[in-house]
Parts: structure tokens; C-alpha cells; sequence
């Protein structure tokens, strides 16, 4: 390898990338863009669920009970109705996700001791969040019950009884249970594994497009000098992008980072090499810039998306899936990242999640290597 | 540099397939040093095609090619570092300036360190160029491009010389300038080979092959060209309605290779003293008033329509 090319390339992609306005968008907007959406986009954390409610009794025993639901902050009541279709179009329209009938009855039945069944009708569009409004639901259900009970005990005099048995939770690494904890530092491997490849993706290409290819194979260049001459700028970028990525998260989304910077730096160094050269290797095998830019994202914005444990978490995948998550290097950085910020793990911890990027790696710097041949067709 | 007994350029029956088309037919080239060897054939005669496994950068069908005494299927990268390549589309980068494209191609050609202004001063007086290094290539005109690319092409002072249709698209002027660079070159013992479909660029050159349909179908100097192939005497023919001449002539027994030249035909004939009159009679028997006919010197451009057509017609 001789440093001369080497050095040479280095200086042409730089000059191309400065003067290329689009690259240099996709390098400075792209981070900060993806950083935002998806820190603010992405929660799983749900509140504030619209109700409107259907009082067919309207007494104080009624409005006590819905109190309940208004004191809460997973549900806000929108508005209350008297009758049945105003409710339905409220669902239909979206105004509300949830919406509760409360029986004509209700407090005769409760003080003849029950049972009276409040209805509760829930747009499930959106399974998770009906799921989740359900369960709310029933949780306020179950507390005006243990108010109902308290009460009953207390009027026949009897001595209220402590409950034996309660469960005493702590919540570890995340403490304040936030979406975004989990969240934006995933986002960073996503941010990594797009400007990673993305652009890269073009760079061979683009040669090819524009006939420079012919001249520079002309030249004694190595397969080599060429690859490493081209990716040195974008890990550069790359490297500045996590950066300014990482900034945002601690600074701006207050992500706690408890981990080693070294940890950071070695996983980040790593996982941009995987990303870079698949780039490459997807770069040189397309030939055209329009194919390549789209296999790259194919390829790596996709599984870094949807099965590298971002969104859904990999142990509660179907076993299949599973399986191939393996094969997705942006699954070994997420855990890399999750560990490094939120419970601050050491090396010897991650060693085989290190492992398996420095393995990946190397196979695609030799696959992209190999690929490249100075010959035209 | 390559010794002085090497041959500079030696091809045998080279050959080169893409699937079932033969873009190459057992070619056989020998370029001395300090020879300007002009590549002539009209588009898609596998001009570019030989040029291209001569750099290495396709793999010969079949046959063999030494540049600078290097095998280019097995030692192309020999073979990079000794010659200097200039592709048919421009292929610097547009989008560098004119500096950074010289200061590139030194740095793919290892020039040392200790060479590079002296190098890059040289490139830029070659090529006109010197004041215009911060100029973005893109916003070049032709001509300079062009001499740009021939620049960064010579850059380490390579022995050999490939140039795929270096004028196409360039103006008169810059085009004489251009070989002007071409034959400076070879004088300091450059061996030079250059393809072109201008005839009289042809002119320019130390030794021609003609190349047609994939093969070799003359080769020469310019003037032993002329000789060999005109076996006859070539007449010039002013007059008017000069499509409706081109179709008489061709029905004349004996008048062969009838092509049009600016205003004027071209036609070539067993015997001029003899042919003229008939010509004469044929023209105006339809009509055609002739104001010249008259045996002339023959051009390179009508040597090669001569042997060309003589090619189509035995091949259809």
C-alpha cells in the first residue's frame, strides 16, 4: 500500500464529498433529523388517552367512579354524552380511544353488593395502546373496588386488615421507565448504519456512472488503496456523526451514560467498518448509483430497524426470526449501545457482542476487497 | 523507461469475444519507439476493444499482447505503471479544479514528492493551462479538457502512450495544437498509440492500421497506404445535382468506391484517360452538367472508403 495514493484518494473523496451540497446535507441532517423523530416519534409510553364517556345514570356514585378516570393520567375525558350513537361516532371518527358506559343502575346494584359491569369500548386499530387502555381501565376498576371494600368494612365496623402481600419494585438502568432511554441510543446504530452504508454505497458506483472508473483503473491503484483511500473520509463522518449523535442524546433527550468512553469509541470504530464496507462491497457489485443506494438500505436500514432489538425486543421474537437476527451486525451494536449507556457494562461483559462485529468486520473488508477488480466489462 | 531492444508494443493474434460478437479478430501490432501509430476504423471496429487489453484492463479472448515487454493478461499492473491512458469519455473529475485532478493522478502515479511541482509546472505549460488551476474541469471548454486529460495521463512520464480518440469533439484548432503535444512527445521517444475516425488526423501519424469489423485490413505509412490500396486512379467530379450523379456513376461498368467529398465526387477508375469520356457521356445523358473531371492525388479518407467498401461487399 503506498501512502502517496492513498493519501491522494483520501484527498479527492474529501474535496467530492465538500463539494457534493446532497452528501453533505445527508451527513449533518440526517443525524440530527433521525435524532428527533425518532426521540420524540418513537414512545411506547402511553398517556393522555381520549375518553368520552356515556353516564346513563348521572348519579354521584357514577360521577365519584369516573372521577377515578379523570384523576389518572394515562386517560384524559374529552367529553361526556348521553347517548349511544355520539359515542359511536366519537370511536368512528377517532375522537376517542376509549369509551366507557356506565349503566343505568349502577349505584342501585352497588349498594345491593353487585354486580354491575361498566362497559368499556375501546378502539383497538392500535392493539398496543388498547391493551394498554384496557388494562388501565381495569386497574381503576380495581382500586374504586378496594375503595367500595374498605368502605363496606369500615360501616360494619370491623378492623381493616392490612393486605399480606405486596410486591416492592425498583426500577434498575432506566429509572424513570422513558421510551427514550430505549430509544435514542438505538437510534444512534440506525443513524450509524444508514450514513454508513448509504453513502458509500455510491461511491464506486458513481464512478462507474461517470466514466472516471476507466482513467482510475488505468492507474497501478490497488484494489485496497482504493478501499481504504474511499472509506477514510465517511468513517471520519461517521465517527463525527455519533459524536454529535451522542451529544444529542446525553445533552439534549438526558439519555443517562454510565459506561466508558472506550467502550463507546471501540464499538462505534468497529460497527462503522461493518457498515462502511457492506457500502463498498454493495457499491462495486451494483455498478449503478440508483441500484446501490437502495440495496444499501435494503440491506442495512431495514434489519438495523426492524430486527436488531430497536423496536421490538429479540427474546420475544418467533424462534425463526431469531435465528437470523444473528446475522445482523446491528444487533450485537444496539446491545452494545443499550449496555453502554444505560448500565454502564465493561468490556469483559460485551466481549462477545464485540467479537461478533470485529468477525463481521473482517469478512466484509476482505468480501469488499476481493470484490473490486481493475478490469472493465 | 523500457530498454531500448524491447519493443514497445507487440501483439499476436489477439483476440477478443463478447459472448458470440468478435470484437477483436486475431489482431497482430508492433509499435517501435518514438512511433506515432495511428488506430484508424470507423465506430464499433474494435478500435477502443484493442486498446483497452493493450492498458490490461480487458482480459484478451485469446492471443497475447506485451506493453513494455509485459504480458498484459498476466503482469497488467507492469503494465500500468509504464503507460500513460487516455480513455475515449473524458473521464477526470468534473468536479475537482483543474490543480486537484493534476495533484490526483501524481499521487495514483506515486510521482515522488520531490518531482511534483516540477511535474505539475510541466503538465500545466503542456497543456495551456497554467492560470486556470483553480478552475473547476467541469467548466472547461473541449479543447482544454482534453489536453487536461492528456496531462494527467503523462504525468510520470510513461514510455507508452494510449490515446482512445483524444480529439473527438474538439475544435479544428485545439485538435492541430493536440497532436502538436502528440509528435513533442514522441520526438523525446514516446511510443504512441492513438485511434481516431478523423482522416486527417491519419495524416499526422508515423505508421496506420486500418481496422475494420474487428481485423487488421491495411497497414503502412500514410503514403504506402495510399499506393497499396489504390489500385487505379481516382478522379474528381464537379457538377450539380449531386445525388442524382452518385446513382448514375455507381451504374457505370469500371467506377468503383463513388463517395461524396464536400461539394465534389470521388471515383475511382481502371484508366483515366479512357474513363473520363464515358463518365462525361453518362453524367449528361441524365441530365447532370459537369464543370470538372480530372484525375486527382487520393486521400487517406478515400483509401479507406476504397478498402472498406471493397470489405462490405465481399462480406454481404
Amino acid at each position: 500500500m503506498r501512502l502517496h495514493r492513498l493519501i491522494a484518494i483520501i484527498r479527492k473523496e474529501t474535496l467530492q464529498i465538500r463539494r457534493d451540497f446532497p452528501s453533505l446535507l445527508i451527513t449533518v441532517a440526517m443525524p440530527l433529523l433521525l435524532m428527533l423523530a425518532f426521540g420524540y416519534g418513537v414512545r411506547f409510553d402511553v398517556q393522555h388517552i381520549p375518553v368520552y364517556v356515556y353516564d346513563r345514570e348521572g348519579s354521584q356514585q357514577s360521577q365519584d367512579f369516573l372521577k377515578h378516570f379523570q384523576a389518572s393520567e394515562y386517560f384524559r375525558l374529552i367529553k361526556a354524552v348521553d347517548n349511544y350513537p355520539a359515542l359511536i361516532e366519537a370511536l368512528d371518527s377517532g375522537a376517542c380511544r376509549l369509551a366507557i358506559v356506565i349503566p343505568i343502575d349502577f349505584s342501585e346494584r352497588l349498594s345491593a353488593g353487585g354486580p354491575v359491569a361498566v362497559q368499556a369500548l375501546v378502539d383497538a386499530t392500535d392493539n398496543n395502546t388498547a391493551n394498554i387502555s384496557l388494562s388501565y381501565s381495569e386497574a381503576v376498576a380495581q382500586t374504586y373496588n378496594q375503595r367500595l371494600h374498605l368502605d363496606w368494612i369500615q360501616r360494619h365496623g370491623l378492623n381493616t386488615i392490612q393486605s399480606p402481600l405486596s410486591v416492592d419494585t425498583r426500577t434498575w438502568f432506566n429509572e424513570n421507565l422513558e421510551s427514550s432511554a430505549n430509544i435514542v441510543p438505538g437510534v444512534i446504530a440506525i443513524i450509524m448504519a444508514v450514513i454508513g452504508s448509504f453513502l458509500t454505497s455510491l461511491t464506486i458506483a458513481r464512478e462507474w456512472e461517470r466514466g472516471t472508473m476507466e482513467q482510475l483503473v488505468s492507474t497501478p491503484i490497488t484494489p485496497l488503496e482504493l478501499m481504504v483511500g474511499k472509506l477514510v473520509p465517511y468513517f471520519v463522518i461517521g465517527l463525527l456523526d455519533t459524536v454529535l449523535c451522542t451529544a444529542l442524546a446525553i445533552l439534549w433527550f438526558e439519555v443517562p451514560f454510565r459506561g466508558q468512553w472506550t467502550v463507546l469509541l471501540l464499538s462505534c470504530t468497529l460497527f462503522l467498518v461493518v457498515v462502511l464496507s457492506l457500502g463498498y462491497l454493495i457499491s462495486v457489485l451494483a455498478k449503478s448509483q440508483l441500484a446501490a443506494s437502495q440495496a444499501a438500505l435494503i440491506v442495512t436500514f431495514l434489519p438495523a430497524f426492524l430486527l436488531s432489538g430497536f423496536l421490538y425486543p429479540i427474546d420475544q421474537m418467533p424462534a425463526a426470526i431469531q435465528v437470523i437476527t444473528h446475522l445482523i451486525p446491528a444487533r450485537y451494536f444496539m446491545t452494545i449501545l443499550r449496555d453502554v449507556f444505560l448500565k454502564g457494562t465493561s468490556i469483559p461483559f460485551l466481549a462477545s457482542d464485540l467479537l461478533a462485529l470485529a468477525l463481521f468486520a473482517a469478512i466484509l473488508t476482505i468480501l469488499a476487497t476481493r470484490a473490486f477488480h481493475k478490469k472493465l466489462t | 523507461m523500457t530498454d531500448h531492444d524491447t519493443i514497445p508494443v507487440l501483439a499476436h493474434g489477439l483476440v477478443k469475444r463478447f459472448g458470440d460478437f468478435v470484437a477483436v479478430d486475431r489482431i497482430n501490432l508492433e509499435a517501435r519507439t518514438g512511433e506515432v501509430v495511428g488506430f484508424l476504423g470507423p465506430n464499433g471496429s474494435g478500435k477502443s476493444t484493442t486498446i483497452r487489453m493493450l492498458c490490461g484492463l480487458l482480459r484478451p479472448s485469446a492471443g497475447q499482447a506485451l506493453v513494455a515487454g509485459f504480458d498484459v493478461a498476466r503482469e497488467p499492473e507492469q503494465v500500468r505503471r509504464r503507460i500513460g491512458y487516455m480513455s475515449q469519455k473524458f473521464s477526470l473529475y468534473n468536479d475537482l479544479r483543474v490543480i486537484e485532478n493534476i495533484r490526483f493522478f501524481a499521487g495514483m502515479y506515486d510521482v515522488p514528492a520531490s518531482l511534483l511541482n516540477e511535474r505539475t509546472q510541466w503538465v500545466l505549460d503542456m497543456a495551456g493551462l497554467a492560470g486556470r488551476e483553480s478552475t473547476i474541469t467541469g467548466t472547461l471548454p473541449g479543447g482544454w479538457k482534453q489536453r487536461l486529460a492528456l496531462g494527467c495521463a503523462v504525468l510520470h512520464r510513461p514510455s507508452i502512450l494510449f490515446l482512445d480518440e483524444p480529439t473527438s469533439g474538439v475544435d479544428p484548432i485545439s485538435r492541430r495544437r493536440f497532436w502538436e503535444l502528440i509528435h513533442a512527445m514522441a520526438d523525446e521517444g514516446v511510443t504512441v498509440l492513438v485511434t481516431t475516425h478523423y482522416m486527417d488526423e491519419a495524416e499526422y501519424c508515423n505508421r496506420l492500421v486500418l481496422i475494420f469489423q474487428g481485423r487488421i485490413v491495411a497497414a503502412g505509412s500514410p503514403t504506402e497506404l495510399k499506393q497499396q490500396a489504390m489500385t487505379g486512379e481516382l478522379l474528381l467530379i464537379e457538377c450539380d445535382q449531386l445525388g442524382l450523379a452518385l446513382d448514375v456513376l455507381q451504374q457505370v461498368p469500371g467506377a468503383r468506391d463513388v463517395a461524396l467529398f464536400g461539394n465534389a465526387l470521388h471515383v475511382v477508375v481502371p484508366d483515366g484517360q479512357t474513363s473520363i469520356p464515358r463518365l462525361r457521356d453518362a453524367l449528361s445523358a441524365h441530365g447532370v452538367a459537369v464543370s470538372r473531371i480530372e484525375p486527382i492525388r487520393a486521400s487517406l479518407e478515400d483509401v479507406f472508403v476504397s478498402l472498406t467498401a471493397r470489405l462490405s461487399d465481399r462480406r454481404t
